[in-house]
């Protein structure tokens, strides 16, 4: 009879019901997302700042390993070059999958003039960054991989294009640079290094916002026959896809020998910037790999404020959700005041009617919660196209947490009506007094 | 005599019984037996305090003063869980405004009856209805039953747990002639069995029909007459 009661309750209910249904699926799928979300965004967010360059700089020095390890400087000037041949094992280490990219640089200066200039320009001095653009990789492993600039810099504009690693007698030139020296793409231009004489046209203009914007910007080999290094390579930056920094992370920045066993097999293990920055320096003796502080402080930062601020979006909807529904309830409980007195006047107790209501709003909370949870979940996805342009994992961790969640909100927001139907009195509703 | 000195013939005494709420006074020092098996029409204009005996009688509400012995228990001594016993137990009630639940068909508003008292019957509860002449009817939600037919429900619903006191307020305020005449045999069959009914009328005809008439007014017994 009872579960014959409730079901009638709920198939010919009124509309109050749907209301409370409908409330706590906005709740759950609010949760369901912003939660989703949460456990989901320390990848994406990591991911989205990748995407603003490296995190991780591999210099030449003999320096002893993660020394000064926050005190980075990013010149490469009178260090210990890195051997060319050497770079490919960056992709071999323990979170080698966690490497999303990683660029060489050899950086010479050079006279430019122009070719063909009418009358002939006098000839400057500038800045010249050999680099890979996008290299093909053979792995020692037997894989492949691409490797350069293009993924490294994804966010500079490109007036013309990228140009191939192959393209010998082609260079890109900062848009500084460019109007300096007056060129344009197609034009002409000649430098003259410490090694030699190369020939080159400009086939991008590029617009950095950095010091790049004044700089010729050809591939690696060309600038070590340019500067006379061959095989050379001053720095390496790494864009790695990291854990921000804890405790221990940063325990172990300051000293790694410092660490216990089991704390230095667990600092090992997770893609800390410093352990990986430890790892490659593990594959490439005599580098030192540093974690750029600002990139990965930024990446922590912000990580942690996305997910108070998601943490904080799912508590005030849930709020929101409990107030409603207690509104909701209250208001159903005073609608069906006659029906409950009625119960009570012939025999049930008030813990029976509690239960009978509850169960009736379990059953509710349990359609309105499912529905939410899979409204959560689309929302979640059009939240991670939109903003992260990937999808979010569904975990089941979060429909455990957004089940508990909406059982303590349509509990909570059930208290005061519960209190109403235990203090009300058959004769008040029944007779009216 | 029983352990409360009612005699085994009396179902209800009401001793200087009181009712105040605030200043108003429902209720002044009223005294009323009914023997076990009478049918007492209680009349009296509104506010003369009819409703307010019928909830003290009927276990819904205390007196604010006095004593109420219904069928040898205290009432105005017990607790609310107590008086909820004697509500499932004791007594049936018959309202005006019926009082059905809308989501639950006929059979099913007298099963919430049986099932809050001991078990539901269904086929019990079918012969109740059967007996109010609703047998076709017991699929039937109450907004898809006549006026008449869902006041013949609420008895069903009252007579199921075989009650030694039915109460009914106003039972035929909303009914027309035709099914006031229905309610009233079922009420003469139900006396006729040995059921003591004590119905609360603003109606003379519906009064007359009981053995006995009492009048309230401003909350006091002011008159008694002995029907035939």
């Amino acid at each position: 009879m009872f579960f014959r009661m409730v079901r009638h309750a709920l198939a010919r209910g009124q509309g109050g019901r749907v209301m409370i249904a409908a409330t706590t699926a906005l709740g759950a799928a609010v949760a369901t997302a912003m939660l989703g979300i949460m456990f989901d965004v320390g990848d994406k967010v990591n991911q989205e700042l990748k995407t603003y360059g490296a995190n991780i700089v591999v210099q030449g020095h003999g320096a002893a390993v993660l020394d000064g390890l926050y005190d980075i400087e990013s010149t490469a000037v009178g260090r210990t070059p890195l051997a060319e041949s050497d770079l490919p094992k960056i992709k071999t280490i323990f979170w080698a999958f966690n490497i999303l990219g990683f660029a060489p640089f050899l950086e010479s200066q050079a006279a430019l003039s122009q070719d063909g200039a009418d009358p002939p320009a006098p000839e400057s001095l500038v800045d010249v960054r050999g680099t890979w653009f996008a290299q093909p990789l053979d792995l020692p492993t037997g894989e492949h991989a691409v490797a350069g600039l293009a993924a490294l810099r994804s966010w500079w504009e490109v007036e013309g294009g990228w140009i191939a690693d192959a393209d010998r007698e082609l260079a890109m030139i900062g848009s500084g640079l460019a109007a300096s020296q007056d060129l344009a793409l197609g034009d002409r231009f000649t430098l003259t290094g410490s090694g030699g004489q190369v020939s080159l046209r400009v086939a991008g203009i590029i617009s950095s916002s950095a010091e790049e914007d004044q700089a010729v910007i050809i591939p690696l080999a060309t600038a070590q026959a340019l500067a006379g290094r061959p095989g050379e390579v001053d720095t390496v930056e790494v864009s790695a896809l990291t854990t921000p920094d804890n405790d221990l992370a940063r325990r172990a920045a300051r000293n790694p020998d410092a660490l216990s066993i089991s704390e230095w097999e667990t600092w090992y293990c997770t893609a800390y910037a410093s352990s990986i920055a430890y790892q490659i320096e593990e594959v490439m003796p005599g580098a030192v790999a540093k974690p750029v502080r600002a990139i990965t402080e930024s990446s922590g930062s912000v990580l942690e404020k996305t997910s108070l601020l998601m943490l904080l979006v799912t508590v005030l909807s849930l709020i929101a959700s409990a107030l409603a529904i207690a509104n909701l309830v209250t208001a159903s409980v005073i609608e069906r005041a006659p029906q409950i007195g009625l119960l009570k006047a012939v025999g049930a107790s008030d813990g029976a009617v509690v239960r009978l209501v509850l169960a009736e709003l379990a059953a509710i909370a349990l359609a309105g919660g499912a529905a939410g949870y899979g409204l959560g979940l689309v929302f979640g996805q059009l939240v991670g196209q939109v903003v992260f342009s990937s999808s979010i994992t569904p975990r089941p961790v979060v429909a455990g947490l957004v089940a508990a969640l909406v059982l303590l909100v349509v509990l909570g927001g059930s208290l005061p009506s519960i209190r109403l139907l235990v203090r009300l009195r058959p004769a008040d509703v029944l007779h009216g007094r | 005599m029983n352990q409360t000195g009612l005699t085994g013939e009396t179902l209800l005494e009401l001793r200087q019984v009181s009712k105040s709420y605030g200043d108003l006074h429902a209720l002044s020092q009223v005294d009323l037996t009914v023997p076990t098996g009478q049918w007492l029409s209680i009349v009296g204009p509104s506010g003369s305090g009819k409703t307010t005996l019928m909830n003290i009688v009927g276990a819904m509400d205390k007196a604010t003063s006095g004593t109420v012995l219904l069928d040898g228990v205290e009432l105005s001594q017990l607790r609310p869980k107590d008086l909820t016993t004697i509500r499932r137990d004791t007594v049936g009630l018959i309202f005006q405004k019926f009082h059905l639940i809308p989501h639950l068909n006929a059979v099913e508003n007298v099963m919430v009856a049986q099932y809050y008292h001991s078990m539901p019957d269904e086929a019990e509860a079918l012969a109740a209805l059967t007996r109010v002449g609703l047998a076709g009817r017991a699929s039937h939600r109450p907004a898809q039953l006549s006026g008449g037919e869902q006041q013949r429900v609420c008895i069903a619903r009252a007579l199921i747990n075989y009650p030694k006191l039915i109460l009914a307020d106003e039972p035929t305020g909303n009914l027309d002639a035709a099914n006031e005449l229905i309610v009233l045999d079922l009420f003469h069959s139900l006396h006729a069995e040995g059921t003591t009914l004590i119905v609360v009328t603003h109606d003379p005809e519906v009064a007359r029909q009981g053995q006995r008439e009492i009048a309230l007014d401003h909350g006091k017994v002011v008159s008694e007459v002995r029907h035939g």
